[in-house]
C-alpha cells in the first residue's frame, strides 16, 4: 500500500510535464486528479519555459522505447538507444525504474491495441506471456526434478552393485518384478549383484566386505572429482546451495550468468553426481537454482520479461516456489517458501504465478513418478495414530535440540567457510572436495545408516515401525504368542537389534553433524535441507524410541497412566524423527510457516501441525537466542552481498544528513550542471572518477536539482552520437535541457541528453530519519536516493551506504544519550550557530570537482568487486 | 601425426556437442533445453501406451508372520482391481477358514513404474555426462596444443593475419560466415566468461564462498 502510494508520487513527479503537455495521449489519465509539482521557480522556468506549449514527453525510460513525439525531428536521442537502461554486472537494479519501464511499454501495446488485428494479437500474447513463462518453467523444472531423482538413485545404488538384467535399474527397480525376496531380506534378488559378487564372485566374507568397501570409497571419490572437475571447467557459479544468490538476485542484484543455461546443465549434471557420491548434502536447495535458471531462460523467449529486471524477478519467484514444490513434492509449501524466505518482492499476481508453477510442476513430476510410489518424495509417510498433550514436552525438547543445531551450525559454518574464503586453503577446491568425499565415504560406509542415501536413511527413520517392517530399528522383544499381537501394534521392550540400531544412529547422528558443517560450501552443488532433516530425524528417532521404552517400563506414572494403557500404542517414534526433522530444518534456516506447511505436506497428517508448530516456533526462538539470522543471511553477511534484509528493523535514530556521502570531511559531490558541459569535461568526469550515477543540477551558480544520470547510460549516449551523428566533437556542448543553450555561432553541434535524464530521482531532505529512508528502499527497492536541503543538493545515499551504515550500528550500539547530541558529537552539523544552514560549498564545489575528479559515492558494487572496474 | 588424428576425433564428437550447447547464445534459438525436455516429455505419455508391459506394474504383498508361517512376499502382475491379496497370495499357505484372518495382515500396494523412461533417463544422462567429460578433456588437454601454435605463426603471417582478423572481427560482432566460425567465436565467448566466473568464485571468493 503505502510503497504503492509512494510510487505513484514518484512516477507522477515524472510524468507532469506531459500533463502540462496537453498531448492526446492516454498517457494523461494515469497522471489525472495528482497535483502538479509546479514550483515555479525561476530555475524552472528557465528549465521549462515553454514546456506547456510543446507537444514534449519527457521520459525516462529509454530501452523500453519511450514515446518519442518530440518536434525536434532531427534528434536521434530521442529515439531510444540501445543499451541504456540496462546494467552492468553486479549492480543492483531499481526497481522504481524498472516498474516505470514496465508501465510505459503496458500503456503502449494498449494504446496500440485497437489499430490492428495483428497488434490486438500482440497484445494478447503479451498479457499472457506472464502465464506462459512459469507454465514453461513449471514444466521444464519438473521434467528435471524427474531426470535428477532417477539418475541420482541410480547412481546412488551404483556404489553398491549393478543390475546384470537392465543396467539402468536400481536397486529397487532391479528387484521389482522379482519372486525371489523374502520378507526378512527383502532387498536381495539374483538379478542385483554387488561389486563382490561380480569381482569374487561371493557375497559374504570378509573379502566381499573389503571388496565393497573398497569400491564404495571408489565410486564415491570418482563421483565427487567428476562434480567438482565439471563445476570448475564449465560452471564455478553451479556450486553451493545457491539460495543466498538467489535472494540476492531477487532482491535486485545482478550476476550475469549465474541463472545461465551453462549455470543450469552443469548444475543438473554435478548436482547427481554429488548426491551419489553419499557426500553430506541434499538436492533441494540446487533444485530451486535449477528452476530459477529455467525460469530466467524461459523468460528470454518474452520481451515483457527479457527486457525489464524487475519483471524477470518476478518469474524467478514463481520459478523457485516451482522448485521446493518438486523438492519436497510440496507445492503449497513451495509457494510459501517463495513467500517467506526468497522472495523480496511478491505482489499477489506474483503468488498466483508461483502457485500455478508449482502446480505445473508437481504435476510433471507426480507424472513421471521417479520413485515408482507414485509420490513426489521418497519419503513420504503416513500416519494415522493420534498423539497426547503429554507429547509436548518431548516436541519442545526436541525443538530446543534443533535451535541448539542450528545455531551451532550456524556458527560454526561461517567460520569455516571464512577461513575457506581469506587463508590459501581456499585455493584447492578440487583437493578439498576429494578430501571431503574420502573421509566420508570411509567413515560412512561400516554404519549402515549412513551408508545408505541420506533419503532413505530419513524415509527409514519416518516410517514407523508396523508388522510389516523388518528394518533392525523394528526388532522389539516380540510378544506374539497368537496373532493377536499384531492387530494393534503395542509398545513392546525393545529388542537388541533396537538397541544395537541406537548405538548406530548415536555414531551417525555424531558423524552427519561434524561433516555436514564441512561439507556445505564445497565446491559442488550442495543443499542443506536433507542433511539437516537427516539430524533431525536421527535425534528424533532417539527421543522417541527413549520415550516408548520409558513408557513401556512405567506405564504407571501419572502421565502415561492416562493415555497409555498397557498394550496399547500411544508412542509413535517415526512422528518423533518427523518433528525433530522439522525442528533442525528450522534452527538452521529460521522459516516457521512454509517448514511446518512443507513437512504436513510430506506426512499428509492434519493432525499433526500442533507438535510441528511448536517444535519450530521453540527452534527459532532458541537459534533466535544465539543469532538472529539464518544460515543463508549469514552466508549473504559473508559474501557481503548488496542485500537489504526487509525482515529486519530498524530502530536507529540517525538521520539522512549522517549517512548520506560525502561525509562532511570528504571531498564534495561530482555533479554535471545541465548545459554548461562539454562533451570533454564530461568524459573526464566520467574517466577520473568511478561512480554509477551523477546528479544534475541547474547550475553552479543556483545549484537546484533537475534529475539524475547514470554513468553507464552517460557513457552509452556519448558513444552512440559519436557513432550515429555527425558533428559531434569534444568540445560540443552536452545539454540535458529540453532546448540546446544558445551558442557562440561558430561552436560545434551540441549534444542532447534528455532522454537518459532520469528527471524523478527520488529525494529526501537531510533530516528525514534513517528509519523512513530505509523502508523506503527496503519497500520501493531504490538504488539511490538524493539527499537536498532547500532544493539544493547536499549528497547522496546508495543501497551500500545503507548497508555499510547498518554493519557499523550493529558493532558499536547506540549509546542511550539523546539523539541529537550524539549526533553533534559523532558528526559535525550542517547548520550554523544561529540554525541556518552554512554556507554550501562545503558540500558542492562544483568547478573544482570536474577537474580533480572529486568523489561522489554511487557505487553498487559494494565488497563485491572492490579494486577490480569491470 | 598422431596428435593430428586425435585433434580431429576430438572435434568430430564434440562439435554436435558444441553446436547444441553454444546455439542458443546467439540469442533466440532456445533450442537445446525445451528439445531434450520436450523429448523426454513426449517419451513420458508415449511410453504407457505401448508398454503397461508385464514389467511396469505389480501388486506388491507383504504378509507378516502369522502362526508358524513366516512372513512372506509376494508379486503378480495384475490389475489394480485385483490387487487384494485374495488374488495375489498363490499358494495360501493356510487352510481356507483362516484365509481371513491372514489376509487382513498382509498388506497389498499396487505400484507402476515406467522402465522406458527410467531407461532414456538414464541413457541421456549419461551421455550428456560422457559429452561433458570428453569436452572437458578436449579443452583441458587438445586445445592447448592447437593454441600453442598461434605464437608461432602470427609473427610470420602477421600481416596477412591482420588482414583477416579485421573482417573476423567485425564479422564477430555481425555474425560469422560459416557455422563453424560463429561456433567459435561463441565458444571464445564462453570460454571468457566462465574464466572470469572462476576469477570470482576460486580466486577472489567473491561469490559462493
Amino acid at each position: 500500500m503505502e510503497s504503492e502510494q509512494l510510487y505513484h508520487r514518484g512516477y507522477c513527479r515524472n510524468s507532469y510535464n506531459s500533463i502540462a503537455s496537453a498531448s492526446s495521449d492516454e498517457e494523461l489519465l494515469d497522471g489525472a486528479g495528482i497535483v502538479m509539482d509546479f514550483h515555479t521557480t525561476e530555475d524552472d522556468n528557465l528549465l521549462d519555459g515553454d514546456a506547456a506549449s510543446r507537444g514534449s514527453n519527457y521520459t525516462m525510460s529509454n530501452g523500453g522505447g519511450g514515446p518519442s513525439s518530440s518536434t525536434h525531428l532531427l534528434d536521434f536521442l530521442e529515439e531510444p538507444i540501445p543499451g541504456v537502461g540496462t546494467y552492468d554486472d553486479f549492480h543492483t537494479i531499481d526497481w522504481v525504474r524498472e516498474k516505470c519501464k514496465d508501465r510505459e511499454r503496458h500503456r503502449k501495446i494498449n494504446s496500440k491495441k485497437k489499430e490492428s488485428a495483428w497488434e490486438f494479437t500482440k497484445s494478447l500474447y503479451d498479457a499472457w506471456s506472464g502465464w506462459l513463462v512459469v507454465t514453461l518453467t513449471g514444466l521444464a523444472s519438473g521434467a528435471l526434478a524427474g531426470l535428477i531423482d532417477i539418475a541420482a538413485d541410480w547412481m546412488n545404488d551404483l556404489k553398491e552393485g549393478v543390475c546384470l538384467s537392465a543396467m539402468w535399474f536400481n536397486h529397487e527397480q532391479c528387484c521389482w518384478t522379482s519372486n525371489e525376496t523374502t520378507f526378512a531380506e527383502r532387498d536381495k534378488c539374483p538379478q542385483w549383484k554387488s561389486w563382490a559378487e561380480l569381482i569374487l564372485g561371493q557375497a559374504e566374507g570378509p573379502g566381499s566386505y573389503i571388496m565393497n568397501y573398497f569400491m564404495y570409497i571408489y565410486w564415491a571419490l570418482s563421483f565427487a572429482f567428476l562434480a567438482v572437475c565439471l563445476v570448475k571447467v564449465f560452471a564455478p557459479y553451479a556450486c553451493g546451495s545457491g539460495i543466498p544468490e538467489i535472494k540476492t538476485i531477487l532482491s535486485g542484484f545482478i550476476i550475469r550468468g549465474y541463472l545461465g543455461k551453462w549455470t543450469l546443465m552443469i548444475k543438473t549434471i554435478t548436482l547427481v553426481l554429488a548426491v551419489a557420491s553419499g557426500l553430506s548434502l541434499g538436492k533441494e536447495g540446487p533444485l530451486v537454482h535449477v528452476a530459477c535458471c529455467c525460469g530466467n531462460i524461459f523468460s528470454y523467449l518474452f520481451p515483457k520479461y527479457s527486457k525489464n529486471e524487475a519483471k524477470k524477478r518476478e518469474v524467478l519467484s514463481a520459478a523457485s516456489a516451482a522448485g521446493v514444490s518438486v523438492a519436497f513434492g510440496a507445492p503449497i509449501g513451495g509457494v510459501l517458501f517463495s513467500l517467506e524466505e526468497v522472495s523480496y518482492y511478491f505482489p499477489l499476481k506474483t503468488l498466483w504465478r508461483s502457485f500455478f508453477a508449482a502446480l505445473v510442476a508437481a504435476f510433471v513430476l507426480r507424472s513421471i513418478n521417479p520413485f515408482g510410489n507414485s509420490r513426489l518424495v521418497l519419503f513420504y509417510v503416513e500416519y494415522h495414530t493420534p498423539w497426547y498433550i503429554f507429547e509436548l514436552l518431548p516436541f519442545i525438547l526436541l525443538g530446543v535440540f534443533g535451535g541448539l543445531w542450528g545455531a551451532f551450525f550456524i556458527r560454526a559454518n561461517i567460520a569455516w567457510c571464512r577461513r575457506r574464503k581469506s587463508t590459501r586453503f581456499g585455493k584447492y577446491p578440487v583437493l578439498e572436495v576429494i578430501l571431503v568425499a574420502a573421509i566420508t565415504a570411509v567413515v560412512a560406509f561400516p554404519n549402515p545408516y549412513t551408508r545408505q542415501n541420506t533419503s532413505e536413511l530419513i524415509k527409514e527413520l519416518f516410517t514407523d515401525c508396523g508388522p510389516l517392517e523388518s528394518s533392525q530399528l523394528c526388532q522389539y522383544r516380540s510378544q506374539m504368542n497368537g496373532s493377536k499381537a499384531f492387530t494393534d501394534n503395542p509398545n513392546r521392550p525393545a529388542g537388541p537389534g533396537v538397541y544395537s540400531a541406537m548405538w548406530q544412529l548415536c555414531l551417525a547422528l555424531i558423524f552427519k553433524i561434524i561433516m555436514t558443517i564441512f561439507t556445505f560450501g564445497l565446491k559442488v552443488p550442495s543443499g542443506l535441507f536433507i542433511p539437516s532433516m537427516a539430524i533431525g530425524a536421527i535425534a528424533g528417532r532417539i527421543v522417541g524410541i527413549a520415550m516408548e521404552q520409558l513408557a513401556y517400563y512405567h506405564h504407571d506414572w501419572f502421565l502415561f497412566k492416562e493415555w497409555c494403557e498397557v498394550g496399547a500404542d500411544c508412542i509413535t517414534p517415526g512422528l518423533y524423527a518427523m518433528v525433530g526433522a522439522a525442528a533442525c530444518l528450522g534452527g538452521v534456516t529460521r522459516m516457521t510457516v512454509s517448514l511446518v506447511v512443507i513437512v504436513f505436506e510430506l506426512t499428509g497428517g492434519l493432525e499433526y501441525i500442533v507438535p510441528l508448530m511448536a517444535a519450530v516456533m521453540t527452534s527459532k526462538w532458541v537459534g533466535d537466542a544465539f543469532g538472529r539470522e539464518g544460515i543463508y543471511e549469514a552466508h549473504i553477511r559473508l559474501n557481503g552481498y548488496p542485500f537489504l534484509d526487509a525482515k529486519e528493523e530498524f530502530t536507529h535514530t540517525t538521520l539522512a544528513r549522517d549517512v548520506m556521502r560525502p561525509r562532511s570531511s570528504d571531498p564534495p559531490l561530482a555533479v554535471l550542471t545541465q548545459d554548461d558541459l562539454t562533451v570533454e569535461e564530461l568524459q573526464s568526469v566520467i574517466n577520473e572518477t568511478s561512480y554509477n550515477g551523477f546528479p544534475v543540477i541547474v547550475s553552479k551558480e543556483s545549484q537546484r536539482l533537475v534529475g539524475f544520470a547514470l554513468r553507464r547510460d552517460i557513457t552509452i549516449a556519448i558513444e552512440n552520437a559519436r557513432r550515429k551523428q555527425e558533428g559531434i566533437l569534444l568540445n560540443s556542448r552536452v545539454y540535458f535541457t529540453q532546448h540546446a543553450p544558445t551558442l557562440p555561432a561558430d561552436s560545434p553541434r551540441p549534444l542532447k541528453l534528455r532522454s537518459i535524464l532520469d528527471m524523478s530521482p527520488f529525494t529526501v531532505t537531510d533530516h528525514t530519519p534513517m528509519e523512513i529512508v530505509v523502508d523506503i528502499f527496503r519497500k520501493l527497492g531504490l538504488r539511490q536516493c538524493l539527499v537536498t536541503h532547500n532544493g539544493i543538493v547536499l549528497g547522496i545515499i546508495t543501497k551500500k551506504n545503507i548497508l555499510e551504515h547498518l554493519e557499523e550500528l550493529k558493532q558499536h550500539t547506540e549509546p542511550l544519550a539523546p539523539s541529537w547530541y550524539y549526533h553533534k558529537k559523532r558528526y559535525p552539523s550542517s547548520h550554523g550557530s544561529n540554525g541556518e544552514p552554512r554556507s554550501r560549498v562545503h558540500h558542492v564545489q562544483l568547478i573544482r570537482s570536474f577537474q580533480d575528479g572529486r568523489r561522489e559515492e554511487d557505487e553498487e558494487e559494494v565488497c563485491l568487486l572492490n579494486g577490480s572496474n569491470l | 601425426m598422431f596428435c593430428f588424428d586425435t585433434v580431429v576425433i576430438c572435434a568430430v564428437v564434440v562439435q554436435p556437442v558444441v553446436l547444441l550447447v553454444e546455439m542458443p547464445g546467439r540469442g533466440g534459438s532456445w533450442v537445446f533445453v525445451p528439445a531434450t525436455l520436450v523429448t523426454v516429455l513426449l517419451l513420458e505419455t508415449a511410453v504407457p501406451v505401448q508398454a503397461k508391459n508385464f514389467e511396469d506394474v505389480r501388486c506388491k504383498c507383504i504378509c507378516p508372520p502369522y502362526r508358524n508361517i513366516s512372513g512372506h512376499i509376494y508379486n503378480k502382475n495384475v490389475t489394480q482391481k485385483d490387487c487384494t491379496c485374495l488374488h495375489v497370495v498363490e499358494p495360501m499357505p493356510v487352510p481356507g477358514h483362516d484365509v481371513e484372518a491372514y489376509c487382513l495382515l498382509c498388506e497389498c500396494k499396487y505400484e507402476e513404474r515406467s522402465s522406458n523412461t527410467i531407461k532414456v533417463t538414464i541413457i541421456i544422462y549419461l551421455s550428456v555426462v560422457g559429452a561433458l567429460l570428453l569436452y572437458m578433456l578436449f579443452l583441458l588437454l587438445v586445445d592447448p596444443l592447437i593454441r600453442k601454435h598461434d605464437p608461432y605463426t602470427q609473427p610470420l603471417h602477421n600481416e596477412e593475419d591482420s588482414e583477416e582478423m579485421r573482417p573476423r572481427a567485425e564479422s564477430g560482432s555481425a555474425r560469422g560466415n560459416t557455422v563453424l566460425e560463429r561456433v567459435e567465436g561463441a565458444q571464445q565467448r564462453w570460454k571468457k566468461q566462465v574464466q572470469e566466473q572462476r576469477k570470482t568464485v576460486f580466486d577472489r571468493h567473491k561469490l559462493l564462498s
